[in-house]
Formats: C-alpha cells, structure tokens, sequence
C-alpha cells in the first residue's frame, strides 16, 4: 500500500442553486479542485463521485459516465458510488483504495447532488429511501422520524435535554455564518429552535439539516508525488468503512451507531492514533440528535455525555475538539452525496491553515465522518498535515 | 390526483408477514427474527433451510417513540401520529404507527398489542395496503 496525499480541492457555494444544474455543480467543484492542485488535468487516470440519487432528483442515472463527459475527461474510468448520505465518504475511500493500491495515480472524487429540481416532498420521500422501505417508510415512518426515534431513547437513557440537542444547531450556524460556502449564514438562538415548527417530535425544523444543491471534489495522489504540487501536503493517514443493519428496529441498542465504532476504530489503527488525538472534525450532523451520537460514538466523548459537551461549549471552534467548523450538515447545507467530499475538502483547509475565521488554531490532525441512512453504513478518515 | 405505479405483487407478496406478523426462527439458535430473515446473522451458513415461519402473538412494549408532523402525502390526513419502535415479547423490535392512543400519553415502556389497520393506498386508484398497527393495552 503507497501513502496518498490530497493535494487538490474544490467546492462550489451550498443551497438553492436554481441557476446551476447538475453537471454545473460537479463540473464547477472539479475544476477548482484541479486548479487547487495545480494540475492540468491530463494526468488523470481515475474519477469517483459520490450522488445519492441523481435518478430521482434529476432523473438521471449513468453519473459515472456523465461526470467524465461533462467533465471533459472521457476516456477516463469513472466510477459512481452510492451509499445514501454516506456517498462522498465512500467514493472517497474508493478513491484511496485506488491509489493506495498502485492502479491509479491521479484521481479525481466528486461527490453532487442537485436537490431543488424537484418539490419538497419528492426531496423528503427521496431522501426516505436510504431507510428500510418496506418496514420501516411502509408504515408511515419519515426520514427525521427515525432520528427522532433515537433522540427519544437518548433523552430516556441518558437524560440529553431539548435544550442540549438545540444547541447543537446554535453552534453549527454560528459556525456556518463564518463559511462563505454555507447554505444559511446565519445565526440562531436556542429559543429559534424550540420555537420552529416540529417535524417528528422531539425534532423541530431547526433540528434538521436542509435540503441544498452542491458539489465537492478533491484530487488525491501518492504521497510521494505530492510534492511536485503542493508545499501543504495532507496525507490520508487513517481510512474506515462499516455497515449495520439497514433498520433501526433490527438493532440491539439505537442510541449507538455500530457502523460509527467500527469505522473509526478500524481509522484510529491505521493511523495509530486516539481519539484525543485529533485537533478537527467534520461529523455526520444531519440532525442535531446525530451530531451527539457521532461525537461519542467517535471516542471524544464516553456514551451519554455528548450532550453536556455541547452544552459546555467543548465543541465549538476555540473548544477542546471543534466539531463542524464548516456549519455542518446543518448549516453549510447537505447535498447529499457532496456531504463526504465536503468534509474532506473542510478538513484540508483547517490542516493547511487557510479555514479563515473559523480556523482552528494548530490543527494538525482532522477527523471526517460521513453516515448513510440511520446509521446503515458509515466511512471515517482521518487526514494529517506532514 | 396521483396515480399509482406499483403492481400488487410487491405487497401481496408480505401479507403473511404484515396480516399475521408471521416471522422466522433459527432451527439452529433459536433466535426469533421479525421482519423476516432468510439467513440468521448468528449463525449464518447453518441456519441455510433451517430457517422456520415463526408466528409472533403481537404483544410487546414501547422502547423508544416520535410524533410526526411532517408526513408524506399518502399519510397526511393522520397528522399528527405516532410512530414507534416496539419491542415484541418473544425479542425483535418493529417500527409501526401507534393508534387508539392520544400522542400526549404515550410512553416508553407502555404495554401494546397488534391491530390490523390499513396503512396507506397507492394514489387515488392504486391497491390499498392493509396491516399491522399496535395500540395500547386496555387494563
């Protein structure tokens, strides 16, 4: 296995992009990340790119060929992975794979999606098929439900407050408010929350992360050649990947995500480090509830305690392990299948110093974790600036 | 007025299991499983044809639940409802609606039983789907 760095990245703004199409957006994000790395785009031999579900957003399947052509990279191998929301992080870790291995040496990961072609509710019931369709949405049971499912039980379990879940969005937007690419870049009180309309009791609109179009890409290479481009290199030091069960009823325990553990711990070895190693993390916060369940199912914080972190201010930017300094899911926007690469992309410009006002002083070691569904698949990496 | 676009088959298909709460055990480990399975994740290759329809008695408890305001089409006009996981007495959890219970008093830990209820139809002309609720057990 050779060391990758990511030397390249490229994000296009998040929301309602109505002048931008699909193949705007990835192409836009492709470019940049192109001229980030300071390539010409001949060298490479391999795409990626993560999309939940162009199919039903907009109609279109055959990303992985569409992606080269608009591109204007055919000829090239073009891959397209779904895993849900989960898509970017596992097209990243594909991307890896390919490199890590020896078969490609330049490669390009996208990840899209185009969000808004389509009426809200042909979104949300989009978005309801990364849950179990025939017994879980069969029976009326929404997307936010089943993270409100887990809240519930969190709430019973360990006595995580409203007030604690909605601090969560108070943070991720003031974080948001400081990220020129975020979808809302604007700050909200904890009263914002609990005021907003409910969605799946205990979750209120404020609870969930938004419906957005937007694209990320990153270009990755073997550490060796990095040089020739970048005098920042960012390694990928660590990379995981887990399942669980597509339902939430078929687990022993809800208020865990197994695939969560399994991937960080399988991240964690490889790159021989701890949790209290890392300095930054981009965490799976689609809905406020996931953002404490991530947090602790990561190791920085023991079960149960990831609310009280949040409430004490241990993950807000100047905190003792910042948590979504981009906005997160909730405030910079989730395309779904962007969302992996995002975070990527977010984590490189901390570990090179240039994530501006929201820049984490020192960050050495970054953390990304993208979840599918309700916990069904998940992939973590771990990046570090050498 | 939306049109259906689904063939009966798909559900026709899960009516032992929505009519019935027909499910699967182990003949290797025992283990009960609903929704059905057709291989035991304990066991996996030997429990390959030992896998037996399990018929569930639908009483169990309410181990975590969520009121839905925000539904789609086919399940709007039963806003607001309950959804929760049910935990059955002989072990598997199931997502269903909760019914006959006002969504102020439902509770973790509650005794519920199954009710057959419709559960949604396809469009205004489609097959309507018929199947397991749970409601609360009278004392």
């Amino acid at each position: 296995m050779r060391d990758v760095a990511v030397i390249g990245i490229g994000l296009t703004k998040f929301g309602e992009l109505w002048e931008k199409s699909f193949r705007d957006l990835i192409t836009e994000a492709g470019i940049k990340a192109i001229e980030d790395a300071g390539i010409s785009g001949r060298e490479i031999d391999g795409i990626y790119v993560g999309s939940m579900s162009a199919g039903r957003f907009v109609g279109q399947e055959h990303v992985g060929a569409l992606v080269a052509d608009s591109a204007g990279l055919t000829g090239v191998p073009s891959t397209r992975v779904e895993s849900a929301c989960a898509s970017g992080g596992l097209a990243f870790r594909q991307a890896y794979l390919a490199v890590a291995s020896g078969i490609h040496d330049m490669v390009v990961v996208g990840g899209v999606e185009k969000m808004t072609d389509v009426v809200s509710t042909e979104a949300t019931n989009t978005l309801a098929t990364a849950a179990d369709q025939e017994w879980e949405s069969f029976f009326g049971a929404t997307f936010p439900a089943l993270y409100a499912l887990i809240a519930t039980r969190h709430m019973y379990e360990y006595g995580t407050t409203r007030e604690q879940l909605a601090q969560v969005a108070v943070k991720n937007h003031a974080n948001g408010a400081l990220n020129p690419n975020a979808h809302f870049r604007r700050k909200i009180s904890v009263d914002d929350v609990l005021n907003s309309s409910p969605v799946a009791y205990p979750l209120r609109l404020l609870d969930c992360s938004p419906v957005s179009d937007g694209a990320a890409a990153v270009i990755l290479c073997p550490l060796k050649d990095a040089k020739k481009y970048t005098d920042k290199i960012v390694k990928i030091i660590g990379s995981g990947q887990a399942s669980d069960t597509l339902a939430l009823h078929s687990r022993d325990d809800i208020c865990t995500f197994k695939s969560t553990v399994l991937a960080s711990k399988m991240a964690y070895k490889q790159a021989k480090i701890k949790p209290k190693d890392i300095d930054v993390a981009e965490v799976h916060d689609c809905f406020t509830i996931a953002e404490i369940l991530a947090t602790e199912d990561l190791g920085f914080f023991k079960k149960g305690e990831g609310s009280k972190a949040v409430e004490e201010g241990l993950t807000e930017i100047n905190g003792t392990i910042p948590i979504n300094t981009s906005g997160g899911l909730k405030a910079k926007g989730h395309p779904v299948g962007a969302t992996g690469v995002a975070q990527i992309a977010e984590i490189v410009m901390q570990l090179r110093g240039e994530a501006d006002r929201r820049q984490v002083k020192d960050a050495e070691i970054g953390l990304t974790h993208n979840i599918g569904g309700s916990g069904a698949s998940c992939a973590v990496h771990i990046l570090e600036v050498v | 007025m939306t049109t259906h676009y689904h063939l009966v088959s798909k559900f026709w298909r899960e009516i032992p299991h929505r009519y019935n709460l027909i499910g699967t055990r182990c003949g290797e480990c025992k283990t009960v499983y609903f929704p059905p399975r057709n291989v035991c994740p304990r066991c996996r290759r030997s429990s390959i044809g030992k896998m037996e329809k399990y018929k569930l008695k639908g009483k169990g408890k309410i181990y975590t639940y969520t009121i839905i305001h925000v539904a789609p089409e086919t399940f709007e006009d039963e806003i607001p409802y309950i959804i929760a996981i049910v935990k059955l007495d002989e072990g598997p959890m199931v997502t269903s609606q909760i019914v006959d219970c006002n969504p102020d008093k439902i509770k973790i830990g509650m005794p519920v039983e199954i009710a057959f209820r419709k559960i949604q139809e396809d469009g205004d002309t489609g097959a309507i789907y018929y199947g397991y609720k749970f409601r609360p057990i009278k004392r």
